[in-house]
């Protein structure tokens, strides 16, 4: 089976994101007030093969914890979906 | 003593580190391609800095799956020396020799300018010819070289004597106006437990000759071969 999996990883609450300050700083500065807080992580589009949704989430899991997080300062989430192979 | 610098598609400091040894302080040194399987028989593996595969993902963390650093982390835990400047220094964090992560600069620029670093810890071997305390004018080049770790980590290197370089005055003062990138305590080089592997943001082998403003680093590397000597 084909699944497409999306995948969030971002710098955990405890770890200062600069980058996320700068930018709500910027959107503030053009007005939107509203804006309260902004983290910004990465986003990956993930097309896996796998028997089933468990074997696919347990390989997801694998991945992330390999390389696509580090997790000293990030953690992830995935959300997870059958595609049309 | 030998060494031997390792070279990743976008490393940039491999012939400056090469040039270091090999001409300043007089070390036989090869370069080894990341693809190697296997190190040649030498005492000191150096990861360069650069922008190894393009700092995709995360800093280091693709070349931290390099054929090569498989021998290598074999050498550092054989508690044979390795030192990882800047990029190499990533790349050890993220290969778990060393603890820790970088994150992107508290200015979010990449900065490059001399900077000085003040000696922790000399009881190692890559600091054996420095005084506890005495300040070198090394220049750092980097966009993330904001150390962070979490408290019971900050601690632990304490506790072991693990910080070995931070970012300080001439004078040796620590303070933020003198922390370029936000790093945590200040922190510019830190060491294993066991003391054989060395990460560092500064760069020793842009400062090993007058010519280039500074030959405070020059220091480092005639430390590291007076221990393995």
């Amino acid at each position: 089976m084909m699944f497409k999996a999306r995948i969030h990883t971002s710098l955990k609450k405890s770890v200062l994101d600069p980058q996320g300050q700068t930018t709500l700083h910027a959107l503030e500065s053009l007005g939107f007030k509203e804006a309260k807080g902004l983290r910004i992580g990465k986003y990956f589009e993930l097309a896996l093969e796998a028997a089933d949704r468990k074997k696919a989430e347990a390989s997801i899991h694998a991945m992330c914890d390999k390389l696509l997080h580090n997790p000293v300062i990030e953690e992830y989430s995935f959300e997870i979906q059958e595609s049309p192979s | 003593m030998k060494a031997a610098v390792i070279v990743f598609p976008g490393s940039n400091c491999d012939t400056d580190c090469f040039h270091a040894l090999r001409d300043v302080v007089k070390v036989p040194v090869e370069y080894v391609w990341h693809k190697s399987q296997d190190l040649p028989k030498v005492d000191l593996v150096v990861i360069p800095g650069g922008f190894s595969y393009g700092d995709y993902l995360r800093t280091g963390a693709i070349a931290r799956f390099s054929p090569v650093m498989e021998s290598v982390i074999k050498h550092a835990n054989d508690g044979r020396a390795v030192i990882g400047i800047c990029n190499g220094f990533q790349i050890l964090l993220e290969s778990g020799l060393l603890p820790g992560a970088m994150l992107r600069n508290k200015t979010l620029e990449f900065i490059c300018k001399h900077t000085w670093i003040r000696t922790e810890e000399n009881l190692t071997i890559f600091t054996g010819q420095m005084e506890p305390g005495e300040t070198l004018c090394v220049p750092i080049a980097h966009g993330e070289g904001n150390y962070y770790c979490d408290d019971d980590t900050l601690k632990s290197l304490h506790d072991n004597s693990q910080v070995v370089f931070r970012y300080s005055s001439e004078e040796g003062k620590l303070g933020e106006e003198f922390n370029p990138n936000g790093s945590r305590d200040h922190i510019a080089g830190i060491v294993n437990k066991k003391k054989n592997v060395l990460g560092m943001m500064p760069h020793p082998e842009r400062s090993s000759e007058d010519i280039l403003g500074s030959s405070d680093g020059r220091k480092i590397f005639e430390s590291i071969l007076t221990a393995l000597e």
